[in-house]
């Protein structure tokens, strides 16, 4: 080694010495949040929502709880990479000496950091991956969001309801897809209801336009499609309009995943009169979503708060709550004790978290989507009640 | 039934006429100057953007954007020839692969900056939109103008390359430079006339492909892939033989994906590998 290189390690170990004990001294009176989540990559614009319903709830409530200050330490996966994930959540929880894990959009990375939060007692906050079994992978996992079988049963009996017996469903080959045509097909087959066929498509789909013509061959009654938000609704609503699906008889039923508000304009009106089921429309018709979705555009601009944005709000929301209770003093389990059963009313309407699976109960609306003032909406007409996750054993 | 195969044959030669027109620029810049430039999709994105652009903020007919895009591509690839590329021309596969692929993630990173991350929504003309079904086979107006568009350029490429002055030269060069030198061909400005060309192209491409794939950072590196496939499967520097491995891809893509739904995105690789066994040079490529 010659001097000029020891001299260099001699000054990094001592500039990482500096820091690790200026860390150190501000971990007495800061909460610190360990968010991880998908900051660039295909789920960027869900990374970026969640992230700013967080700060949102911040800067209205001030970042002080019980006399400490709230820190958010940022950590980028670059897409689903689970490895990364988990790295970057362990790095937190030594390096960092972070008290909770938040973020996860998408399901993989969430499942990745269970053992990294079983294993150091960290309460974390799942503000959007919907995949049902997330929270039973941890026992300091909780889940703010929403999973897709509490949202796509409702919209399988709804179906039945208003006169669809055969259904034909399109999902995405992985966890959240799998769990949505379960659900669907469970609900609909119990109801009376008949799927005529169903399609698990690549996560990486660019075209689909074979899709799409099998739909069109089959001309089943309705079709129910799940696509994870983002990049594919808008290419998916386009293929089917190319080929005339949009204006044909076959009735189009989604979750909310694929009319996502941020995204909705994108689909142009290709989108119009498709019956979709969620827990949030930016549309929702209440005092508190109305105050949320003005602060949010005063705050961000032209872009529409959706499920994302409110999962990160309330998640935000959850945290402070436990702040405030255990005066500051986190605990794992003591925080796992208050996050049981807690109440709240969100933006989306009344929310709990479930006591039994760690998972939220809420309300699923059933919405249409409708042109108002030249911009599409996702309009709520039906409202079921408290649903809970019917993915659970 | 018939109708079914007819269906699914014309909506998969049209995907393939989207990758031919997106890989065909590789194949040549990569079979004549044996320059692996993976920023090549990064060029096609770029296309994308300035359609998207130049149509929703400047309000310019989608036909006309085209050709200015075209143009535009090609421009900046001449600069990032002079710039970066020309300095290892001579250097290792390697490094080449290091250059590029560090362009294309600052690519990503430039167009997530400019335009956001999300996906970029074209409206297309009316009379390129919506589709017929003669004989009960649906046929897409946008499909129908992209196959015209891809086999149009398959023709003038050949015509362009085997029958002009300029082609004649470009194959000298190829051949061998140091002749194509001492005949007096000037190869440096040859050699970045051919890259602004097949840059050009890219950035055509990356245009028409907004509304049949869609278009937003990550285009760069997840056309690369499809790309690759086509212009390894089709022979470097082949026209015909990128023009072929497309049409097989495209096609078998899109039938795998209605007729086998399970192994659908499989389906492209495995067409791939077999192609490869039995012609590991590519289907029309003259060297391994």
């Amino acid at each position: 080694m010659s001097r000029l290189q020891a001299l260099g390690v001699a000054g990094g170990v001592a500039l990482a010495v500096a820091f690790g004990w200026a860390a150190d001294a501000r971990a007495g009176d800061t909460i610190k949040i360990g968010l991880v989540s998908e900051f660039s990559g295909p789920f960027a614009l869900s990374a970026k929502e969640m992230e700013d319903g967080m700060r949102l709830y911040m800067k209205e409530h001030g970042d002080t709880v019980a006399g400490k200050k709230i820190e958010i330490i940022r950590r980028d996966t670059g897409g689903p990479a689970p490895d990364v994930a988990k790295r970057l959540a362990q790095e937190l929880v030594v390096r960092d000496n972070v008290d909770f894990l938040a973020g996860f959009v998408v399901t993989p990375n969430a499942l990745a950091v269970a053992d990294v939060a079983t294993q150091a007692k960290k309460p974390t906050i799942i503000m959007n991956a919907a995949t049902s079994i997330i929270t039973t992978k941890s026992p300091y996992f909780a889940r703010v969001s929403f999973t897709l079988p509490q949202v796509t049963e409702p919209l399988a009996n709804w179906a039945y309801k208003n006169g669809v017996r055969k259904v034909y469903t399109m999902v995405t080959d992985y966890g959240p897809g799998i769990d949505a045509e379960t659900a669907f097909k469970k609900a609909f087959t119990a109801d009376g209801g008949e799927i005529v066929g169903s399609v698990r498509m690549p996560l990486q789909s660019a075209d689909f336009s074979a899709y799409a013509q099998k739909v069109k061959d089959l001309d089943p009654q309705a079709v129910f499609i799940f696509v994870p938000s983002n990049d594919q609704p808008a290419q998916i609503m386009k293929t089917f309009a190319e080929r005339g699906l949009t204006t044909s008889n076959i009735k189009i039923l989604a979750t909310g995943d694929v009319t996502e508000d941020a995204v909705l304009q994108q689909e142009g009106d290709a989108a119009l009169g498709m019956i979709t089921s969620h827990h949030y429309s930016y549309a929702h018709d209440s005092a508190l979503n109305k105050k949320f979705v003005a602060a949010f555009a005063k705050e961000y601009g032209d872009l529409r708060p959706d499920f994302l944005a409110v999962g990160g709000y309330d998640g935000m929301a959850l945290i402070y709550h436990v702040v405030s209770e255990l005066k500051g003093n986190i605990d794992g389990d003591k925080a796992m004790a208050v996050i049981k059963g807690w109440k709240h009313e969100s933006p989306r309407g009344p929310i709990m978290i479930d006591p039994a699976t760690r998972d939220v109960v809420q309300n699923v609306y059933i919405r249409k989507v409708e042109k108002k003032d030249g911009k599409l909406l996702n309009v709520e007409f039906e409202t079921i009640k408290d649903v809970k996750d019917p993915g659970k054993p | 039934m018939l109708a079914h195969v007819l269906g699914v044959t014309f909506d998969g030669f049209a995907y393939g006429m989207l990758l031919f027109v997106l890989s065909v620029g590789l194949s040549v810049t990569m079979g004549l100057m044996g320059f692996v430039n993976l920023a090549h999709t990064a060029f096609a994105m770029l296309g994308g953007y300035l359609c998207v652009t130049f149509m929703e903020r400047l309000g310019v007919p989608f036909l006309a954007t085209l050709p200015l895009i075209f143009l535009a591509t090609g421009a900046l690839s001449l600069v990032f020839e002079r710039v970066l590329y020309r300095r290892l021309y001579r250097a290792g596969e390697l490094d080449q692969v290091l250059l590029t692929i560090g362009l294309v993630l600052m690519s990503v990173a430039a167009c997530s900056y400019f335009w956001g991350t999300e996906q970029q929504p074209v409206t297309l003309p009316k009379y390129l939109s919506g589709y017929f079904s003669p004989g009960g086979v649906d046929l897409g107006v946008y499909r129908l103008f992209l196959s015209a568009v891809g086999i149009a350029l398959a023709l003038v490429l050949v015509f362009g390359l085997e029958r002009t002055r300029f082609g004649a030269q470009v194959r000298a060069a190829v051949d061998n430079q140091r002749m194509a030198r001492g005949l007096g061909i000037d190869v440096n400005r040859v050699f970045a006339a051919t890259f602004a060309v097949g840059s050009g192209l890219a950035g055509l491409g990356g245009a028409l492909a907004v509304n049949m794939i869609g278009l937003d950072p990550n285009f760069a590196t997840k056309y690369l892939v499809f790309v690759l496939l086509v212009v390894s499967v089709g022979g470097l520097g082949s026209v015909g033989g990128t023009f072929a491995a497309a049409v097989v891809l495209g096609i078998s893509d899109v039938a795998g994906k209605y007729y086998v739904p399970e192994a659908g995105a499989f389906i492209i690789y495995a067409v791939m590998v077999t192609l490869l066994l039995w012609r590991p040079a590519g289907l029309f490529g003259r060297r391994s």
